[in-house]
């Protein structure tokens, strides 16, 4: 299972162990980020010690709503996803890629030269270690690079947290991409509350995550950690009722672009992009030039962009998608169908943010199933005649 | 840290000829180094300081001493901006990016050339080619339709081709006064003209889109089949790497499976609207 094909070496660590991990991510330079509670939501953020952690809170998703509630266990990781990912963190919301001057008639590009900072990501979920991997496809698995997002991820340190209580809204089954860890981390933590014991199972999946678990203060794993951590997934998993349809979901998506259906969610949906902007791996950008007062000078800024605003698609004379359902179909399409041609894999990851924070509670499930079922009567309505 | 895609190459405009009103040529040399040599139907994203980037396609590509030539409309803020500057002014530039026109492929048949406004730019590199080597191609025309006489672009180099005997070039504009004496209507009405045989040729057609569905559509009925007719796609255009998402077509990057690209492979989703 380990990535560097090292035996499993998994250990147990309690609330100090783990308090001690992120002590030792500290001192070997890292900045550490993870899970805070702000304006009402669990958001990522810097953290010093496990105290900065949402002990005790949980969080309550539906389309169209997230609630924070309080739990009895005091679990350090008893909530599923918030509004941000860690999309934000290595392809960022607002980046600059370089600067120019004018001096005289010539022009003078500085590209920056700093190195990012190493950083370590706690409490990871797996559908997001899912995201990351898609995000990895996309911004650097073709001919061109984005080089910040390879900087950046080049540097990051990631410790996954299985997923023990998921929201109403998360679907990672239907994706395989959780709610267990199986790749892409260095340490995987699995928050065990048994017997009125607080503990961590935690697993190595790389070389350093490994070097990190040796030295911090642990017990070997036993089989009623490793059975108590599967019933963890197994709990988690069987509290997941959302589906995403997958059997001729591309195709149905694909061959009806002018299915009624776009219309329908087209009157429903604000094109307010929330959902582009919750996405961990939606990854569209615009650049734009940050002038210097003096008009001599400007910085080339990326930032993100939502193929749910008007002018997304703009080309000389107007923009080619004008109406909310164009925008919203380009968007699932895009997401579930055409990123399948373009990177072999889906675009969702079932994390449900989209849905949770949809003003008007869009459910892409429920409307890729609303495509899939329409498919169906249409080929038995053929099958008929 | 690897270097950036996004950063531009300084260049020197070396020329500016106006060629309509609206439109502009600009000749291009590298202060130092250049980007690679484009082909035909690529293009490049031209940058102006303060303003920001537009995707040009290159008009004439560097080879035998010619300098890059990019002709822009002035359209939007960066076209606007960038024809009005100088001789000695600076531009970035970065690319080429895309796909390029069928020169190799249409080897050995009659090729057709259909243009519509200033769709003639980004076909002229390809003209230039196969009439430069003349002999591995069929028969040759040229289809160019624009809106008035006024905004013929490349007259002198229409006249030149039309000088040659081996090359038929078509002249049509929406509109003219009693001066003009070449033909009024829409460039698809040149198609039938043309009398090519639709088993031997390949088709080239560049201009706005509804131009181009027309051109398709009469190339079609004419016989020409789907994967002998390219089109040149546009979409808008951030980075021209695939990499912001702004180009997509269908599950095509426009800058990347594109903007030429083989009607059979768009046909789907050619003429569905706001795709």
């Amino acid at each position: 299972m380990s990535a560097s094909g090292l035996p499993k070496t998994a250990a147990v660590l309690g609330p100090d162990g783990l308090q001690a991990l992120i002590a030792a991510l500290a001192a070997r330079g890292m900045e550490v980020i993870g899970p805070v509670e702000r304006d009402g939501a669990i958001v990522l953020d810097r953290i010093a010690g496990i105290a900065d952690l949402p002990a005790g809170r949980t969080d309550r998703q539906e389309a169209g709503s997230y609630r924070l509630a309080d739990r009895d266990d005091g679990a350090l990781f008893g909530y599923a996803v918030g509004p941000q990912s860690w999309k934000r963190f290595l392809h960022r919301p607002v980046e600059t890629l370089f600067r120019v001057r004018r001096i005289g008639q010539e022009l003078a590009f500085e590209p920056p030269r700093e190195t990012p900072p190493r950083t370590a990501f706690l409490g990871v979920r797996a559908c997001e270690l899912a995201a990351i991997a898609i995000q990895d496809r996309v911004l650097l698995g073709g001919a061109y690079v984005n080089t910040e997002y390879a900087a950046r991820r080049a540097q990051t340190f990631l410790v996954a947290v299985n997923c023990g209580d998921p929201a109403a809204t998360c679907f990672c089954t239907s994706h395989d991409t959780g709610p267990r860890a199986h790749s892409g981390y260095d340490v995987a933590l699995t928050e065990l509350l048994v017997d009125g014991r607080h503990e961590f199972l935690a697993e190595p999946g790389s070389d350093s995550g490994a070097a990190l678990l040796a030295y911090l203060p642990t017990r070997p794993a036993t089989a009623a950690d490793w059975a108590a951590a599967a019933a963890v997934a197994a709990r988690a998993a069987a509290n997941m009722h959302r589906r995403m349809p997958s059997e001729g979901l591309k195709e149905t998506l694909q061959a009806h672009p002018e299915h009624p259906r776009w219309e329908d969610v087209g009157q429903r949906c604000l094109a307010c992009a929330n959902c582009t902007m919750v996405c961990p791996t939606c990854f569209c950008t615009t650049i734009e030039d940050h002038s210097e007062l003096d008009g001599l000078g400007a910085e080339r800024v990326r930032r993100w962009d939502s193929c749910f605003a008007g002018d997304f698609s703009y080309v000389h004379g107007g923009a080619v998608r004008t109406q909310t359902r164009s925008r919203y179909r380009q968007w699932m399409t895009h997401k579930l169908a055409h990123w399948w041609d373009q990177y072999g894999t889906s675009g969702c990851v079932g994390c449900g943010r989209c849905i949770a924070w949809c003003p008007v509670g869009i459910d892409i499930a429920a409307e890729a199933a609303a495509f899939v079922e329409s498919s169906k009567r249409e080929e038995d309505a053929h099958g008929i005649a | 840290m690897t270097v950036s895609p996004y950063l531009p190459l300084p260049y020197r405009i070396i020329a500016v000829r106006q060629d309509t009103p609206d439109t502009a040529t600009i000749d291009l040399q590298p202060v130092r180094a250049a980007i690679p040599e484009p082909a035909p139907g690529q293009f490049t994203m031209l940058y102006m300081l303060g303003v920001g980037e537009a995707p040009i396609s290159v008009s004439g590509v560097p080879i035998e001493g010619a300098p890059l030539a990019q002709t822009l409309r002035g359209v939007g803020n960066v076209s606007k901006a960038i024809i009005r500057l100088q001789p000695g002014d600076e531009i970035g530039v970065r690319g080429p990016y895309g796909t390029t026109w069928p020169v190799a492929e249409a080897d050995g048949h009659d090729v057709l050339f259909i243009a519509g406004g200033l769709g003639l730019a980004p076909l002229r590199p390809a003209i230039r080619h196969v009439l430069a080597h003349r002999d591995r191609y069929g028969r040759v025309a040229v289809l160019y339709g624009a809106r008035t006489p006024a905004d013929i672009l490349y007259r002198d180099e229409l006249v030149l081709w039309r000088r040659m005997l081996d090359v038929q070039v078509e002249v049509t504009v929406d509109r003219a006064q009693r001066a003009w004496h070449g033909a009024v209507g829409v460039v698809t009405e040149l198609v039938s003209r043309a009398g090519f045989e639709p088993d031997r040729t390949l088709a080239m057609v560049c201009g706005p889109e509804v131009m181009m569905r027309f051109s398709v559509q009469a190339l079609q009925g004419a016989g020409l089949p789907s994967e002998r007719i390219y089109v040149s796609m546009e979409r808008s255009m951030k980075c021209g790497t695939g990499l912001c998402g702004h180009c997509q077509f269908g599950a095509e990057f426009v800058c990347k499976q594109g903007a030429v690209m083989r009607y059979d492979r768009i046909a789907s989703i050619f003429t569905v609207r706001e795709i």
